[in-house]
């Protein structure tokens, strides 16, 4: 390594070097003496570029310029989840300790806590060959997760020596293999990965398992496969951040990554504090056992934020690796594309559409593209679902992040200013909303839930759409000269909007919602659809069933009927067909007269 | 060792670029002396290699390729702070303009701040009662919480400021630890003093530090005023334990002084010619506000903005939106209707209210009725373009009774007097009031044990 490369130029996090041959493009640096973290961005035969991840303020040129001869790695071992770290992998509480409530520059501290002993049990024997992500060794990382260290992607060879089981630190030597060439590797608890290489796996396979979040309007309209794509696109303010925590508080992934991309601090602190409270059904144990956090707000660097996105799909993918179900929120992508055209203004370089740089579309791709389901070569399988938040500017979905994004995402859940206006949460309109997982999934959803899951689902959809050019007319004229049978559209559409789509997230039972109790309500939502028809085709007018209040207990039923008692819903149908049928009764005398 | 250049290399809008300059860090401030005595301030903005450009605060007018003389001062922008600067009027880059002399430093602190730990953050949870029945009962004020105000030219948003001051009630401040932080930015003479006579009669003056970069005053200077402003801010509330409410107007104004000042760096413009990193720079900013582990005081922050042509897609109210932690947004056409204060109920919010209101804070009740009356009056707004295509005569019964809960809504919720100080039980009051004019049934995002209690329409 060249010690003699200093500074020349700072623009911002640009930093630039005159003269050096040595660098290598990608490669992690150390920039002047208090050496701020940096990655080499361009090389010409005369100018190195570099951005640094940190504030440049007090850097002077003559300043030393250190390469590390690696690309920027993360450090992939146990101690990562139940963690929160930068943009760069490094652990937010040890910053705390080391440097206070602020953030000091030039903070060294490791990515893993090293003094930490990790109960291991070594499952490779001496004699045995390993291949690179073969597991030697398993681990309880936090009660929840099994922590399965495997061999780098890159290595392979015959163990000449493994330790027994035991209380072992992440540098420890658990195992030394001996590979094709004679060379012996140390084997620890951890390896390093390059957050900008996506790591192999055997084999991709197609995404046919949803994942399940208790959010009905995702579930059942706009579901989404383990290993699936989506993008959340809404203007401030109408609940991208909200839609994002119930879906890591929720969704049925083993692992949550959640990226706070440059967003606010004060609600980081709201997720670690919620987190922790929060109890996960499934496994009894604080949300935080399954969960690991990335914060680079807003205010902090802005090089960090761009490589916050790739740390954090780095972690997941090591954990679908060990054979985990990961689900990665990106909380939000524009945040990351601002970062990208920020450095790109640095760099001088010609800007594409609304000043994004024209590598913008091949970013999003490469990024979503590290998503799906796959074999991961220790032969298991796991996924990497991405979710990604979109934050159009002036709410305008034809903003190039948003049209970029949609290309390369296969769910598309927008939200709407105007319900978030009328607080009807989630936000997602229904109309402009779409999945492009219903052939991959629908044979799981018949075979689960039943072939009628799929109908109810076609059928919900259908009146939504007939209300919505219903609702054309309406707009211009008044609901009042419908005739009935539409008049009738608009009132069940009306109980779908209210008592289905809408889902109030600080409920203790609508928060989540089962399949099962999903398909029984819209079960019955389109039973009193299908018997006030009846009602309506006898030219009853339907005023007489709006009178029964039977649409009103409809909305509510997702408050009264526990997520625990879904066969309280055969009353509710019961209720149902003793009311219209009364009605039919007197509503056959009346048109006889 | 000491050097002094001798004279500049090109002169272009407020910037100046100098050659064979050594040993220079950046954002290092530069003092500039003319021939004529007088002296002026700068920052280092770029370096490249022995070339540099410094950003002049105070304008480059009168300064030509000889008569100047620069000194390298060795230390990034700094605020000199003490106790003592409570109560004092500054200028837009912290010095003293009241004539009472200079601060003697206790400790000095970079302008630019340090990010705040995320895990070192508390998340903000006591509420604040301004007894403003809109703010309080629909888009609650946290402490801690970064509240903008969207306004626009010629809208009373400077009394709205001057009212939510006066009356701000914050849990755990009383005199001796409540303050005031207020930055004016590119405002004119007759705001800044509009400002000073209503903290005087509100007999908070004493408490308030002002920062004061009028419109006639360098355009440079304004992107540090709020920066000065926060650092005295964060010193008060994170050294001395005060409650800080920081009032920062107009953003607009700051926004186009980093606009001109990035054009003329010759910066590749992004949105409406504003810097690609006019959010990182308006987020290091907004995200000083907030409260710490182990620190009793607060930061909390109103930004004011007027949106250019009123229009709340412009990239600064929309970037503003995407950092902030909602806003109160004022409606031209209220205010036309001479109502005040004129906000606009439907697009403003508060993204820290759950958490602060309820049971053991306000009411319990409090959630509730602030979605129903959410609901309710985006349902008003329905009615009435649907009456504006049909007229009011040919509406639905209840679509009727919509516009008659919408006109109550407006004239006596929204609407209050400029020294009407309501209590949050008034408020929240008053609306289940309103809320009773409208049949039980229509109130869907409230459940029937609260209505048993709160509803006072006819209906059973």
């Amino acid at each position: 390594m060249n010690n003699s490369n200093v500074i020349y130029g700072i623009n911002g996090p640009v930093v630039t070097v005159r003269e050096a041959d040595s660098f290598e493009m990608m490669e992690m640096v150390h920039v002047g003496t208090q050496k701020l973290v940096g990655e080499v961005i361009g090389i010409t035969d005369s100018l190195t570029t570099i951005q640094v991840y940190e504030e440049t303020t007090g850097l002077r040129p003559g300043d030393p310029v250190e390469g590390t001869g690696a690309p920027m790695n993360v450090t992939l071992g146990p101690g990562i989840i139940d963690n929160i770290f930068d943009g760069i992998e490094r652990p937010l509480k040890a910053i705390e300790e080391q440097s206070g409530a602020f953030i000091k520059r030039g903070a060294r501290v490791s990515p893993l806590d090293e003094d930490k002993l990790w109960n291991v049990t070594v499952t490779a024997r001496e004699g045995d060959e390993l291949k690179g992500g073969d597991i030697y060794a398993v681990l309880p990382e936090t009660p929840i997760i099994e922590h399965r260290v495997m061999v780098h992607p890159r290595l392979s060879g015959k163990v000449i020596k493994a330790m027994p089981d035991g209380n072992y630190r992440v540098n420890d030597t658990i195992c030394v293999i001996e590979d094709e060439y004679g060379e012996r590797h140390d084997l620890t608890l951890c390896q390093q990965w390059p957050i900008r290489t996506s790591r192999p796996v055997k084999e991709r396979l197609t995404p046919s398992i949803p994942l399940i979040t208790g959010q009905r309007i995702m579930d059942t309209l706009f579901p989404i496969a383990k290993g699936g794509t989506a993008a959340i696109p809404g203007g401030f303010g109408t609940g991208k951040t909200m839609n994002q925590h119930q879906l890591a508080k929720w969704c049925d992934a083993d692992i949550i990554i959640y990226v706070g991309c440059g967003e606010r601090g004060n609600e980081m602190s709201q997720v670690l504090e919620e987190f922790s409270e929060l109890i996960d059904p499934k496994s009894n144990r604080p949300m935080t056992d399954r969960t690991v956090l990335i914060a680079n707000t807003s205010n902090m660097p802005v090089a960090a934020r761009e490589a916050s996105i790739y740390t954090g799909i780095t972690l997941a993918e090591y954990y679908r690796d060990m054979g985990y179900h990961v689900a990665m929120m990106a909380d939000s992508t524009s945040r990351w594309a601002e970062a990208l055209r920020e450095i790109s203004g640095r760099l001088e370089e010609m800007p594409a559409e609304e000043g994004f740089p024209a590598y913008l579309p091949s970013r999003l791709a490469e990024f979503y593209e590290r998503g799906g389901r796959a074999e991961v070569l220790s032969g298991g399988e796991g996924s990497v679902t991405l979710i990604g938040a979109v934050s159009p500017q002036g709410s305008d979905f034809s903003e190039p992040v948003t049209q970029n994004t949609k290309r390369f995402t296969r769910v598309f859940w927008a939200l709407d200013k105007s319900l978030a206006y009328a607080r009807h949460y989630p936000a997602i309109n229904w109309i402009n909303s779409y999945s492009e997982y219903f052939n991959d999934l629908d044979p799981w959803f018949r075979e689960n839930l039943g072939d009628d899951f799929i109908e109810y689902r076609n059928r919900i959809n259908a009146l939504l759409q007939e209300e919505n050019s219903l609702m054309e007319i309406v707009k211009l004229i008044g609901a009042d000269v419908l005739p009935d049978d539409q008049k009738l559209v608009i009132e069940t559409a009306r109980v779908i909007r209210v008592g289905f789509l809408q889902q109030n997230a600080f409920h203790a039972d609508d928060t989540y919602v089962p399949l099962e109790k999903q398909k029984l309500m819209m079960k019955t939502i389109l039973y009193l659809h299908s018997r006030a028809k009846e009602v309506v085709d006898r030219e009853i007018p339907i005023s007489a069933i709006t009178k029964l209040g039977l649409f009103d207990k409809l909305t509510k039923m997702k408050y009264d009927i526990p997520n625990s008692k879904p066969e309280m819903f055969d009353d509710y149908i019961k209720d149902i067909d003793e009311q219209i049928g009364l009605l039919l009764g007197i509503g056959g005398s009346a048109d006889g007269n | 060792m000491v050097i002094d250049y001798v004279g500049v290399k090109e002169i272009n809008g407020s910037l100046i670029v100098m050659d064979g300059v050594k040993g220079v860090s950046y954002e290092e401030i530069v003092d500039i002396k003319l021939d004529n005595g007088t002296s002026r301030q700068g920052r280092v903005v770029q370096i490249e290699g022995e070339r540099i450009v410094v950003q002049v605060f105070e304008g480059t007018r009168q300064i030509s390729l000889k008569n100047t003389k620069t000194r390298l001062m060795g230390r990034p922008m700094e605020m000199p702070l003490a106790p003592e600067i409570v109560g004092r009027v500054l200028d837009g880059a912290g010095r003293p303009i009241d004539g009472l002399g200079d601060i003697f430093p206790k400790e000095r602190r970079n302008i630019n701040g340090t990010p705040i730990n995320p895990v070192s953050r508390v998340y903000p949870k006591n509420y604040i009662n301004t007894g403003i029945s809109t703010i309080d009962t629909l888009m609650t004020l946290i402490r801690g919480q970064k509240l903008p105000i969207f306004s626009g030219s010629g809208m009373s948003h400077n009394d709205l400021a001057v009212q939510i001051v006066r009356q701000a009630k914050i849990s755990g401040a009383d005199s001796t630890n409540f303050g005031v932080v207020f930055a004016a930015m590119g405002v004119q003479k007759d705001v800044a003093e509009y400002f000073r006579k209503s903290f005087e009669e509100s007999g908070v003056l004493s408490r308030v530090v002002m920062l004061l970069n009028l419109s006639n005053d360098p355009i440079i200077e304004r992107t540090l005023t709020p920066r000065c402003a926060l650092t005295v801010a964060e010193y008060l509330a994170f050294e001395l334990d005060m409650h800080i409410l920081v009032i920062m107007t107009d953003m607009t104004s700051y926004a186009e002084a980093l606009r001109e000042f990035s054009s003329s760096k010759g910066e590749i413009p992004g949105r409406k010619g504003y810097p690609g990193y006019l959010y990182s720079d308006l987020a290091s900013l907004y995200e000083r506000a907030g409260m710490i582990k182990g620190h009793p005081g607060s930061v909390t922050q109103i930004p004011i903005l007027t949106m250019p042509n009123d229009d709340i897609t412009h990239p600064i109210p929309d970037l503003t939106g995407y950092i902030t932690e909602g806003q109160i947004v004022l409606d031209r056409a209220l205010q036309g209707q001479g109502l005040y204060p004129p906000v606009s109920v439907l697009p403003s919010l508060s993204r820290l209210m759950k958490d602060g209101i309820g049971e053991g804070y306000t009411r319990g009740d409090h959630q509730a009725l602030a979605n129903q009356l959410f609901a309710s009056y985006a349902k008003v707004i329905d009615a009435r373009s649907l009456a504006s295509v049909i007229g009011e005569e040919e509406l639905s019964p209840i679509d009727k009774k919509y516009i008659e809960f919408g006109k109550l809504f407006e004239s006596r919720f929204v609407n209050q007097g400029f020294n009407e100080n309501r209590s949050i039980e008034q408020s929240l009051d008053l609306g289940w009031e309103l809320l009773g004019t409208l049949p039980r049934s229509e109130l869907d995002r409230v459940d029937d044990a609260l209505l048993n209690i709160y509803y006072k329409g006819k209906e059973g």
